[in-house]
């Protein structure tokens, strides 16, 4: 530990951060730019999530990293590494344990709650951006809410599909104001996004941006009056747990090309496992 | 002024005293109107210990600071400047401004961003008498259903609501409590 400053990132950097941070909050929805650091992993491995996870982790926090729910992949076990290494935080994988979690692509299935921050490492920040490559321009259109496109481009989904067939990244409103894309999360998640009782804070490095959801804030999906929002889930219980509120992944078992379905969550269905349920493919 | 008196009153221990001074920030914004204790800052007399915590943890070289009435003194300078390399200057151009409320009227002075970059406003840093749940009623974002705080008035901070997105922020110090009001506040 002694080879680095705590956390890895410097106390002036740290400050940056930090401010970025507190106008996030102040600011829902708002992208606050901010001077991204290199850090000694690829950008693709969520720079900007661990920034703002170094930038908010104390030495007695309890530290969960999860990547597509899994805490065992590569990218979580690197990341969940480097903080116990440069903060000498204690790690776990259990949900509730966790006092910040840094996420890719999932929110956890159990509820989190007031003691919680939720680090959300984000690739694209800029919800308006498939529509508006220039950043003057889309920054402009936060500016004078000028959203229309983004509503035309999701009607020419129900006109094309008959639904709107945007099922990641799926775009919100907060409180009314800004557009924010809640980063490639499934839009099964995107009801968890509001009133939450965990600080909720998304960290893009390569596109240098911090922007916040404070506990209980109006998250609304966009949809339209005659085809209201649908955060679709598979329609199967969980192979291994049983559960059936739950978003799956759907793996392939064997040689045969035999499948089943199971929770993306893997904290949220052993736990469910170890109390005793259990679904049809269970061994 | 004894020199001693600027050189002494720093974190001890800056990376891991800022991370929690900052983790009490950050939940008092996050959560606004909820009182958080901070420490680990001895500033001169005339400032709490949640003030110099907040400097401590969140000024530097890169954020110009506002300093309003009594505050702006040299003692306090010398505290700041020799802590936190913060420039001091007016309250057009500040990024902190620090003072009791009645120092820093008229609230009109000072940055509350622009339509493209809302973020580029003024934090406020407010020495107050007394913190304590009771008072104005807020709501908005971070508060479940309502949460009360002991404001100094009303009026000014319903204004600076209805400049949403833009706005000053607010960080009421006293002792080593704190609160926050963001701008997203709604206070009756
Ligand atoms: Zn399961």
């Amino acid at each position: 530990m002694t080879d680095y400053n705590f956390a890895y990132l410097d106390e002036q950097t740290k400050r940056m951060i930090r401010r970025a941070i507190l106008k996030g909050l102040a600011i829902p929805g708002y992208q606050v730019p901010f001077a991204s650091r290199e850090m000694p992993m690829p950008y693709g491995w969520g720079t900007g999530g661990i920034q703002v996870s170094a930038a908010v982790l104390t030495p007695e926090d309890r530290f969960k990293v999860i990547d597509q729910g899994a805490d065992d992949t590569t990218n979580a076990v690197s990341i969940r590494t480097f903080f116990e290494r440069t903060a000498g935080v204690k790690t776990t994988t259990a949900t509730a344990e966790a006092t910040v979690i840094q996420t890719r692509h999932r929110i956890p299935e159990a509820p989190l709650t007031e003691g919680q921050i939720l680090v959300y490492q984000v690739p694209i920040p800029e919800p308006l951006r498939f529509l508006e490559p220039r950043e003057s321009e889309t920054r402009k259109m936060h500016s004078l809410e000028e959203y229309g496109l983004m509503h035309v481009k999701l009607y020419e989904d129900i006109s094309r599909h008959g639904h709107i067939a945007t099922s990641y990244a799926y775009p919100v409103k907060v409180e009314g104001r800004y557009v924010m894309d809640p980063s490639p999360i499934p839009k099964f998640d995107n009801p968890k996004l509001g009133d939450m009782a965990a600080i909720q804070l998304f960290g893009a490095g390569r596109e240098q941006r911090i922007y916040a959801l404070p506990p209980y804030t109006q998250v609304v999906s966009l949809d339209f009056e005659d085809h209201p929002f649908d955060p679709s889930r598979a329609d199967h219980p969980c192979g291994l747990c049983g559960a059936e509120d739950s978003y799956l992944d759907e793996v392939i078992v064997d040689d045969a090309g035999g499948r089943m379905f199971v929770c993306s969550d893997t904290d949220y269905c052993s736990a469910r496992q170890a109390a005793g349920h259990t679904g049809k493919d269970a061994a | 002024m004894p020199q001693s008196q600027t050189l002494s009153g720093g974190f001890a221990d800056p990376a891991r005293q800022s991370a929690h001074a900052f983790r009490s920030v950050m939940e008092a914004m996050a959560r606004p109107g909820s009182l958080h204790d901070i420490t680990g800052a001895e500033p001169p007399a005339s400032l709490s210990v949640a003030t110099g915590a907040v400097l401590l943890t969140l000024c530097d070289t890169d954020t110009p600071v506002h300093l309003a009435g009594d505050a702006d003194c040299a003692t306090v300078r010398d505290w700041i400047a020799f802590h936190t390399g913060a420039p001091f200057c007016g309250p057009a151009d500040c990024m902190f401004a620090l003072g009791t409320w009645q120092a820093l009227a008229p609230l009109s002075a000072f940055p509350t961003g622009t339509a493209q970059y809302p973020d580029r406003s003024a934090t406020m840093i407010v020495e107050v008498p007394q913190l304590s749940a009771s008072g104005a009623t807020l709501t908005g974002p971070g508060i479940k259903d309502n949460a009360s705080l002991s404001l100094p008035e009303t009026r000014a901070f319903r204004d600076n609501h209805a400049l949403f997105p833009l706005g000053l922020d607010f960080i009421f110090t006293s002792g080593s409590r704190l609160a926050a009001l963001p701008r997203s506040t709604e206070v009756r």
